[in-house]
């Protein structure tokens, strides 16, 4: 047989292959070709019409050339005359070339596929086989489109032969896969589920993949598999290894189709049926129970085959979940086969383990095996498989063996492959938080892990381990006296010193009373590693030196010295120089108290998810770390990492990624909000995909408009035009806000000379404070540059800052003027208040000024939910959750004003159907000059308040020291009038100053010096932090 | 699956079947890194490797890799079995394959392969069946051939 076909009729072809076979170098092989193409290209163009051999020679000969990797950009007309040949071999290549070089030339296409069709049609099983791979092959749209309808009718036709049918099978499964829409089963659903039931087993081997394919996306429609597929798989696994004939592989009946079963059935819950289900576990005791008999056969293959199926069982028991019995046969059988001979086995028995380890029932059995699991971490020769072993580990930890299995990484990683090192570091840091029972074992444990790995403890390793340092007392103690003892070492890592410097600056009296760390030892063996540091750590250390002379006034003169030497007060980076001149002047003009106040040990942290575990999740993807822990921690997804930081990263994934849309743009909180069916107009810009929120086509006429939406919410496309679109996205925290701008050039040319100026017009001078960076001068067509505003609230204001862009676009001078963004409420505050409190202050305001009321009619009937939801709204998100009232008298304020909208107004119904006046109060809107913006705001939930407050009639004063302030919204009705009344919110919280900006809120530094006493310059970017 | 790739030790390709869509630079460029990737590898080392988001399960027949691509649901061994259905395929047709054969005979290399495994999903296991297929084909080429001489 082979005889027939080798080097068979094309002689010109070996001759050729030969010929580039022989060549001596890439330089003759090109000529050779470029030489062939030649000859090729003449021979078609020729008068002489070719023969279907030489076409058939020549094609393949093309061919050969494009699969060594050379473009071929001819002979796709001879290919396709070569399909309507009526000699087989001539046919073949011709599907052969088309399968390979698929063109989308138009013309082409509809000639290929009337060769199809009449291929189809020929009732010849081999030339419908040859068509129908080609389908199969090529599986682009337009295919779909001819053949979609027709393919099913093949499958299931009384008469169409086995090959036919297992070829259309499979051909239906990818266009299937390319497109979906097109394939429509309905009627042929029950047929096709019976092919399941044929009696040829290829037929049934090819039908099942197509079958699981589809039970995946509808699998109400094909549940009927489930009997029939358990049934097979109950022939096949009863069945003597020779029934099976030529489908039995190496004394295993049936490898492929009862992998593919066993697949098919992780589609559906355990079978309901009880007969159905108990058939199904005696399948799989069946499949457990062969893995235990003596082995057929010594060849590998039929191990393999044994043991695809067998690990697929286990997949399905897995899958189900729900039989204990099987869960820990399934264990105890992956825990033979981690010690198998085989690598591959090894490999895929921890893999299959960490799944195991997830399922109450098995998680204790898998625990057994730790012993086994940790000498395959250390003694397996491929790093893949340690790195299964280290997977496993993780997924396998819990309180018990918390101590001996981070012991364990530890000690890996100081070999461990560079590759995985990362990963693994990330991972003992949660273990050693997730399951420290006393947290100076963290601390020794985030230590080492400094120690050992510090090129790869990434930020967030260490700002946790600084969070729950400052959040435990009992551990404080510890953790300066070790990290004293760590920063001994004659060569510590930047990150230690880092964990070191933060420490003993807020904790080191704790350790001074010993003589061998006394106050001025501590400095010392700080400043000794100061010149070895970069910027961001030098700087850490200086707010370390101003905390020891508040914490030890004996070290004033020495630190004093410091500063005032040129390298600091002098240093060419302005961040470090401005920090000694300020620490300087501090640390001589203040007073004791003074110093005391400002340099105050930092406030405990709120309590929220590891940043360290979202990092985890974002480098390996959900899938990759299995393990409780984490599905755990996936359900929260990002939303417990507190708003701001989410910011941070949503910035950096922006700026990084703008070209890709990354697919976790809505887990960084972008799309809130978005209204269906305003995607943007312009599909070519970067930042819709990202800012999904609707962009208007004319600019100018909605900049305004734009402007308005922005009142209720932080993120969105402030303008666009054909050339530019600029993003927003802010933050704010107090009387500090941070705002992102996103300069995204829709164009292809460069902008150039492109800048930005943020100007307060009038009175905003002095109310708020905006600072940045000058924008990159230039930006290139379709690439994105990202802005940073800095804002600081002094005092309550009204009008808005202005920006201004000016760029060249093609010569022309482009100048666009918006207004940012920035109302007053962002700084709101809602406070928690009981309602007898509430109206007691409600009851003072009662000066004229203190008063305004307004009727006005509703365009629409109110709904209070909504309403109130929008009231909400106006106040930062970070308020009361949803849903959530505190305890008795401590409803949260703005739920308390909710709750007086739906019942102390006169809201009833009939009132609201008839007369569609509403009664509203809104107090403390001190937003006069905001009476249009709040419209908008209300013209979401239809109504209108064409008027709200004439004057503005409170004041609350926003100096450095008040960071909290109170907002205060309340409602109220008189009758038919609303009285708008205001209250004072002036009860001054000194918040804690520090120097240390706090580790927790994405960079929002607090370090901030009483600006009343005018001697202090504030930092010139509150947000350039230590810590991020 | 989602594509399988055949090249030598010395890294040239022999075979590609590329069963998603992808463009000729993603191609060539997935092959490049494939192939350097798994001649790295040692040969007591284990047949799977994570690649980006996809399982490469890989075997060395003599002087050729085959080396396929699957999906994360996708079971290694028997893939790994695939390929050494597809090495028997060969094998029988051209009677003890080598390297040389499948440079020389590249289209029959392809046909055989479309037999057994269409799609990316195994379409006919039997040894028998494929090779019938096969020979019933060359059969046609055979008489069609003499007819016409």
């Amino acid at each position: 047989m082979p005889a027939v076909s080798k080097g068979d009729g094309m002689r010109g072809l070996a001759v050729f292959i030969s010929d580039i076979r022989n060549c001596k170098s890439k330089e003759a092989e090109i000529k050779r070709i470029n030489k062939e193409l030649a000859n090729i290209r003449s021979k078609f163009k020729g008068d002489k019409a070719l023969d279907g051999y030489s076409k058939k020679k020549y094609v393949c000969k093309l061919l050969f050339i494009f699969l060594l990797g050379h473009d071929i950009d001819f002979g796709h007309m001879e290919a396709v005359n070569l399909l309507s040949s009526n000699k087989y071999t001539e046919k073949q290549i011709g599907y052969l070339f088309i399968s390979v070089l698929v063109n989308s030339n138009s013309e082409l296409i509809r000639l290929i596929n009337n060769a199809i069709k009449n291929d189809l049609a020929s009732r010849n099983p081999t030339f419908m086989c040859l068509a129908l791979h080609c389908i199969a092959n090529v599986g682009s749209r337009e295919m779909a489109e001819a053949f979609a309808s027709e393919i099913p009718r093949i499958l299931v036709a009384g008469d169409t032969m086995d090959s036919v049918k297992q070829s259309a099978a499979l051909c239906l499964l990818r266009l299937y896969k390319t497109s979906p829409d097109l394939v429509l089963m309905g009627e042929w659903t029950s047929r096709v589920v019976h092919l399941l039931n044929d009696q040829h087993m290829g037929v049934v081997t090819a039908a099942i993949s197509l079958i699981t394919c589809l039970s995946q996306k509808n699998p109400e429609e094909f549940k009927t598999c489930v009997s029939l597929a358990v049934s097979r798989l109950s022939r096949i696994v009863s069945s003597a290894s020779t029934d099976l004939q030529d489908y039995t592989y190496y004394f295993v009946p049936a490898p492929w189709l009862s992998c593919k079963l066993l697949r098919l059935l992780q589609c559906y819950p355990p079978p309901e049926d009880g007969a159905v289900k108990g058939r199904l576990v005696e399948c799989l005791e069946t499949i457990l129970n062969k893995a235990q008999e003596p082995p057929k056969s010594k060849k590998v293959q039929h191990s393999n085959a044994k043991n695809a199926i067998l690990f697929e069982a286990i997949a399905l028991i897995i899958h189900y979940d729900s039989e204990p019995n099987l869960l820990v046969r399934a264990c105890n059988q992956l825990g033979q086969f981690l010690q198998h001979r085989e690598t591959n086995l090894r490999y895929l028995a921890l893999e299959s383990m960490c799944t195991l380890a997830s399922s109450e029932f098995s998680h204790e059995a898998v625990k057994t095996h730790i012993e086994t699991v940790i000498s395959a971490l250390k003694t397996e020769r491929d790093v893949s498989v340690r790195q299964r072993a280290a997977d496993l580990l993780y997924a396998m930890c819990d309180r018990s063996n918390a101590k001996q299995i981070v012991a364990e990484m530890l000690s890996y990683l100081e070999t461990a492959d560079y590759s995985i090192r990362e990963e693994m570091v990330l991972k003992v840091a949660i273990l050693a938080e997730k399951y420290a029972v006393d947290y100076s074992w963290y601390v020794d444990t985030i230590l080492n892990l400094i120690r050992i790995a510090g090129d790869y403890v990434s930020e967030e390793v260490w700002y946790r381990v600084i969070q729950i340092v400052i959040n435990r007392d009992d551990v404080q103690g510890y953790a300066a006296k070790t990290v004293f003892e760590a920063l001994q070492a004659p060569a510590c890592h930047e990150n230690m010193v880092k964990v070191g410097g933060y420490i003993l600056g807020e904790f080191g009296n704790l350790i001074a009373g010993d003589p061998r760390s006394s106050p001025l030892i501590q400095f010392n063996l700080l400043h000794s590693k100061f010149h070895l540091c970069s910027v961001p750590t030098r700087a850490l250390l200086l707010s370390t030196y101003i905390k020891f002379i508040n914490l030890f006034p004996e070290t004033k003169s020495t630190i004093q010295e410091v500063l005032r030497c040129d390298s600091q007060i002098r240093n060419s980076d302005v961040e470090l120089q401005q920090r000694a001149v300020e620490y300087l002047k501090l640390s001589s003009i203040a007073s004791t108290d003074v110093l005391a106040t400002v340099l105050e040990e930092m406030p405990p942290f709120p309590e929220r998810e590891s940043s360290i575990l979202a990092k985890l999740k974002k480098k390996k993807g959900p899938g990759a770390v299995s393990g409780s822990e984490l599905e755990e921690g996936k359900r929260d997804g990002g939303e417990l990492n507190g708003g701001a930081e989410r910011g941070i990263d949503a910035a950096a994934t922006i700026a990084s990624n703008a070209s890709t849309p990354s697919p976790s743009a809505d887990l960084l909180g972008l799309r809130s909000g978005a209204p269906a069916g305003t995607a943007a107009p312009s599909a070519s810009s970067l930042l819709v995909d990202v800012f999904s929120e609707a962009a208007p086509a004319a600019p100018s006429a909605v900049a305004e408009e734009n402007f308005l939406r922005f009142v209720c919410k932080n993120n969105g496309v402030l303008f666009e035009n054909q050339l530019l679109q600029i993003g927003v996205k802010s933050e704010y925290r107090q009387n500090l806000g941070r705002m992102y701008l996103f300069y995204g050039n829709k164009t292809s040319v460069q902008f150039l000379n492109f800048s930005t100026a943020v100007t307060c017009p009038g009175e905003l001078q002095s109310q708020l404070n905006v600072q940045t960076k000058p924008a990159e001068p230039v930006v290139e067509g379709g690439a994105q540059v990202q802005q940073v505003l800095n804002i600081e609230c002094l005092s309550d204001f009204s009008e808005a800052p202005l920006l201004n862009i000016k760029f060249r676009y093609g010569g022309a001078l482009q100048n666009i003027t918006l207004k940012l963004p920035i109302t007053i409420n962002k700084f709101f505050q809602p406070t928690e208040m009981s309602s007898q409190d509430f109206f007691q202050r409600w009851k003072q305001l009662s000066l004229p000024q203190q008063e305004a009321q307004k009727i006005f009619k509703a365009k629409n009937a109110m709904d209070a939910e909504v309403l109130k939801a929008k009231v909400e709204s106006l106040a930062r998100r970070s308020t009361p959750p949803p849903g959530v009232c505190g305890p008795a008298g401590h409803v949260p304020r703005l739920r308390c004003c909710s709750i007086f909208t739906s019942s102390a107004l006169p809201f009833d119904a009939e009132m609201v159907e008839e007369k569609r006046d509403v009664y509203w109060s809104l107090v403390n809107f001190t937003l006069s000059y905001h009476t249009c913006e709040l419209s908008s705001v209300f013209d979401f939930c239809s109504v209108t308040l064409p008027f709200l407050a004439q004057r503005r009639v409170t004041r609350w004063s926003v100096c450095a020291q008040l960071a909290v302030r109170e907002p205060n919204y309340t409602v109220d009705s008189v009758k038919r009038g609303i009285a708008h009344r205001t209250l004072r919110g002036l009860t001054p919280t000194v918040f804690p100053i520090s120097s240390f900006p706090r580790v927790s809120e994405a960079g929002c530094s607090q370090t901030r010096f009483p600006k009343s006493k005018g001697e202090f310059t504030k930092y010139s970017n509150p947000y350039n932090s230590d810590l991020r | 699956m989602q594509f399988m790739l055949l090249f030598s030790r010395q890294g040239k390709l022999r075979l590609q079947k590329w069963y998603v869509p992808l463009s000729d630079k993603e191609k060539k460029k997935i092959t490049r890194e494939l192939v350097q990737t798994v001649l790295a590898r040692k040969p007591k080392m284990c047949s799977f490797l994570e690649w980006r988001d996809l399982k490469i399960v890989y075997k060395r027949y003599a002087s050729l890799y085959f080396c396929c691509a699957i999906e994360d649901q996708d079971n290694e061994l028997i893939t790994l079995e695939i390929i050494h259905r597809y090495v028997e395929l060969l094998d029988k047709y051209f009677g003890s394959v080598c390297e040389l054969d499948i440079i020389f005979n590249f289209e029959k290399a392809y046909f055989i392969l479309d037999e057994f495994l269409l799609g990316g999903e195994a379409q006919e296991t039997s040894k028998k069946n494929v090779l019938k297929a096969i020979e019933q084909a060359d059969l046609l080429q055979e008489v069609r051939h003499n007819y016409f001489l």
